[in-house]
């Protein structure tokens, strides 16, 4: 497909020849994630969607307490410094973005009136800039009324490099200004088709100015609020112990009607996942448990005792195996995996092509991860209904055993193939987790019989996944031959998920290993395409070009997509929780509420 | 405690007239023999040690075999002691994790004792400064941070070992020296405040009167007085090996997670404990027999090599 298909299908869309939803699935099939398409949609003209809520208390409180156990807890309450998605989470108790994802990609307004849209004025037809309408009648816990100033300082606060902002990549390189009261422009250099980034989702939430003013760039760690967050959300601060607990209670001034359900709301952390399944499934303590790394047979167990159900939801999370394009094996100017030392054995296609064919993802899938990780042979799996079958993927020890047959590879007496002195002998790593070993353990096996030996290695997470310099054995050092985790796609759209293969973004010494290709893979024409998608104009042609690297990545074994791993949570019965694949667990915590 | 006890052992009636007749070494065994747990102690380890090492060659089920429809099975004829959930023989890498963890701890333990009585022996006999210096060092490692120290350490030499004397080989040498750093504190503790008491007593002095050298007193008169209580140190050590090799894979750091040993087994099974109670319990049962069968072993033989004690 090239952008003429694209344009043909979009203006079908727009005379309504073809269903919005058929659109998503077709792009969904090219490698888009559903945001991205209904992105490309409003900009031809064609609105989102609109989302409707599935909340029925008809009046504000009466729900009782909340508790919620996140089994990785937070350390702090400042959503511009927020280190992963527990940190997040907790902000989202107390701070709103102007508009947050829902399931199916669509935005959902929060802090703004209305998603900004061609008809309402809200976008340029250049995707030069963006113009949000803040809702009117919005107040922060301390009683001080929301306004365009407030937008404004987030932007100032979190592209202050001194600030050093987790948000900062969004926030960076646009311009915000205000042009009333309660009206912003988000300016961006380019155009810009993922022009929903800035104030939406994860990345959007909006901190008071008045209580930050004075604590801007270096300053800024040492606002109080950083740990007494103001916020306009459903419920307000009681209690935050980092590391531990955060406490909150009903919100009497809340800017939606009847909202929010609960009247207080505890956010427990720590301990493990399986513990934190059992609370909820098992004993009914907590009524709400936060990403299910668990395996599913053991979710089933638990379900059984029939206080809770495990909650899919659909994201864009692929666990998958790495090969290493360069070796890791030996020291070039003191540098391991460096790009001066290419695999002596990885970087024959055959080889690959051998592996990716003895990765039993069936197996994998039905003993191991069950519903919480799907086979797949696709890097875009959401949502299911929109999966590709263009690709194809195949469990055959014996076609394996051919194509290193075929390629020069023979079995030495030992069992191991061997070619020009060379065995067929891998270290392959991956973090401790359960699961994670067992699929160690099924590759293994089925890579003895085809002559390969690999030699397992387990790295503790919290090192494994650091970004230590010190340390070996980080994912992104990557010293081993192959290695598995799995990718996120916390932004939707692909520009910044494709880099991940650019040869400019190899990690190594010279950039701290902070690159995001990891498997060091390089080419010309995936560099190309990708330049050329950044100087792209037209959205559409842009996506077609990602199409292109997509193709690149499958056609060159450069990784193997194992499963497709929704998220998972542990909900109570009774407990109704909307969820987004696309946003944080509690993007519409106003929503939840216990059915009587 | 050499305190409470008679000063000289000629002072005992009854044990002289018969220890004439017999070696040093029969009596010894003469004594264990008499220490029924200990006999049945030692019996039991000499069983699993040989199970052990002859087990791999007579029950030939591969320890990585995966056949997930046999997975999580109780005990049958073709596994006799169950499968775990990837459907692979229990009872064969019980076997070969038993090698690894009978290994690892024995091994750490003749460490950890050889530098714990080395280090006690010449701080409590030299005193001075030499004492002091001792000391400072085993109350540094007392209060050393263990995991940050060992993450360094294996990151430091790991690789190192593996290239030099093989993967498998490399680790074990490097964790059993591992354990063996950081567990002969006690041991060195625990000898040095026997020499303290018994190099005051009559006979060590009469022996220093007599002209005997310190390294004679030493090992002629002091230390031979003193291993009771290392030896039931070294006992708790051999089982505190086998449960810190399980936390060190836990970490990581220890065996390839392939690797079944006795800690790894467990820690594999815990979450399984409702549905196949006996994946956790028979590595926890042969974890608890060993420990149990070392103690009472350590037991006696602590009173069969007591030379003061008369059984």
């Amino acid at each position: 497909m090239d952008d003429r298909d694209l344009r043909a299908l979009l203006s079908a869309v727009r005379e309504g020849r073809l269903p919005r939803r058929r659109f998503i699935q077709i792009l969904a099939g090219l490698g888009f994630t559903a945001p991205m398409a209904t992105q490309l949609l409003a900009l031809s003209g064609v609105a989102m969607a609109q989302a409707t809520s599935t909340y029925k208390p008809t009046r504000r409180g009466g729900g009782g307490a909340l508790k919620a156990l996140w089994w990785q807890a937070p350390t702090l309450l400042n959503p511009h410094f927020a280190v992963g998605t527990k940190d997040q989470e907790a902000c989202r108790i107390f701070y709103e973005p102007l508009a947050g994802w829902d399931p199916n990609g669509n935005l959902v307004p929060m802090l703004a009136a209305e998603v900004p849209s061609l008809e309402n004025g809200g976008l340029a037809r250049d995707g030069t800039w963006v113009v949000w309408r803040l809702k009117r009648d919005v107040q922060w816990h301390d009683g001080r009324p929301f306004t365009a100033d407030d937008v404004v300082f987030n932007w100032e606060f979190a592209s202050d490099p001194a600030t050093a902002a987790t948000t900062s990549g969004s926030y960076k390189d646009v311009r915000v200004e205000k042009l009333d009261s309660h009206t912003v422009r988000v300016r961006f250099q380019k155009p810009t088709p993922y022009w929903a980034d800035p104030f939406v989702g994860t990345q959007g939430m909006i901190i008071p100015k008045h209580l930050f003013e004075n604590f801007r760039g270096a300053k800024s760690r040492e606002a109080p609020a950083n740990l007494r967050p103001v916020g306009t959300g459903p419920y307000r601060f009681v209690d935050f112990k980092p590391g531990d607990i955060v406490r909150a209670q009903l919100n009497p001034n809340y800017h939606l009607a009847n909202r929010p359900h609960f009247d207080t709301l505890e956010m427990k952390g720590g301990g493990d996942a399986v513990s934190a399944a059992r609370a909820v499934l098992q004993t009914g303590e907590y009524d709400y448990a936060w990403n299910m790394q668990v395996e599913d047979e053991i979710l089933k167990r638990l379900e059984e005792g029939g206080k809770g159900r495990a909650e899919i939801t659909h994201g864009a999370n692929i666990e998958h195996m790495q090969f290493n394009f360069t070796d890791p094996w030996k020291e070039v100017d003191g540098e391991r995996s460096s790009l001066k030392a290419p695999h002596p054995i990885l970087t024959d296609p055959a080889v690959r092509q051998a592996i990716a064919l003895l990765v039993d993802r069936k197996a994998i899938e039905e003993h191991i991860y069950g519903r919480t990780g799907l086979a797949t042979a696709n890097f875009l799996n959401n949502p299911e209904r929109f999966r590709s079958r263009n690709t194809r993927w195949e469990f055959n020890i014996e076609k394996a055993n051919q194509v290193l047959e075929a390629a020069g590879w023979r079995r030495g007496a030992d069992g191991v193939r061997a070619k020009d002195g060379r065995r067929l002998k891998f270290v392959f790593q991956t973090s401790i987790n359960q699961p994670r070993q067992k699929t160690q353990a099924i590759v293994k096996q089925a890579c003895q019989r085809a002559g390969i030996d690999i030699e397992v290695k387990a790295v503790t997470a919290s090192v494994y996944f650091s970004s230590d310099l010190a340390n070996p054995d980080t994912y992104t050092k990557f010293y081993t031959d192959l290695q598995m985790y799995t990718t996120t796609m916390p932004q939707p759209d692909p520009e910044r998920f494709m880099n991940q293969f650019c040869s400019w973004e190899v990690a190594q010494r010279e950039n701290k290993w902070q690159g995001r290709n990891i498997t060091r893979w390089r080419s010309d024409e995936y560099d190309r395409v990708y330049r050329a998608s950044e100087a792209e104009l037209d959205p559409v042609k842009r996506a077609a070009m990602f199409i292109r690297m997509n193709d690149l990545v499958i056609e060159n074994h450069v990784v193997v997509p194992i499963a497709y791993r929704p998220r998972v949570s542990a909900i109570a019965h009774r407990l109704r929780a909307p969820l987004s694949g696309w946003d944080n667990d509690f993007w519409n915590l106003r929503d939840w509420y216990r059915e009587a | 405690m050499p305190g409470s006890i008679p000063a000289s052992a000629t002072a005992e009636p009854g044990a002289p007239s018969r220890a004439a007749s017999r070696s040093p070494w029969a009596e010894a065994w003469r004594r264990f023999r008499r220490h029924r747990l200990a006999l049945a102690g030692a019996v039991l380890l000499v069983l699993m040690t040989l199970a052990v090492i002859v087990g791999p060659w007579v029950w030939k089920v591969p320890i990585n075999e995966i056949d997930f429809a046999a997975k999580l099975q109780g005990p049958s004829l073709a596994h006799p002691l169950g499968t775990d959930d990837l459907g692979q023989d229990l009872l064969a890498r019980m076997l070969y994790g038993g090698r690894i963890s009978l290994a690892v701890g024995f091994a750490s333990m003749v460490i950890a004792i050889l530098v714990g009585v080395l280090i006690g022996a010449v701080a409590g006999i030299s005193r001075g400064w030499v004492d002091a210096a001792l000391m400072w060092v085993t109350d540094l490692f007392l209060s050393l941070p263990q995991l940050p120290l060992l993450l360094l350490v294996i990151f430091l030499f790991r690789d190192a070992l593996k290239n030099w004397i093989g993967p498998e080989l490399g680790i074990f040498v490097l964790i059993v020296a591992v354990i063996g750093a950081f567990r002969w504190m006690p041991a060195a503790r625990l000898v040095r405040a026997q020499f303290l008491s018994l190099r005051e007593k009559e006979f060590v002095e009469a022996a220093r009167a007599l002209g005997a050298s310190t390294s004679r007193q030493v090992v002629r008169h002091i230390l031979p007085n003193a291993m009771g209580p290392v030896i039931v140190a070294a006992t708790i050590d051999v089982a505190a090996a086998i449960v810190f090799e399980s936390t060190l894979s836990f970490l990581g750091l220890g065996f390839p997670p392939d690797v079944p040993s006795w800690g790894r087994l467990l820690f594999d099974a815990k979450d399984y404990l409702d549905v196949a109670p006996h994946w956790a319990l028979i590595p926890g049962g042969a974890i608890f027999l060993t420990v149990l069968a070392i103690s009472y072993m350590g037991d006696g033989l602590r009173d069969a090599l007591d030379p003061r004690k008369v059984v």
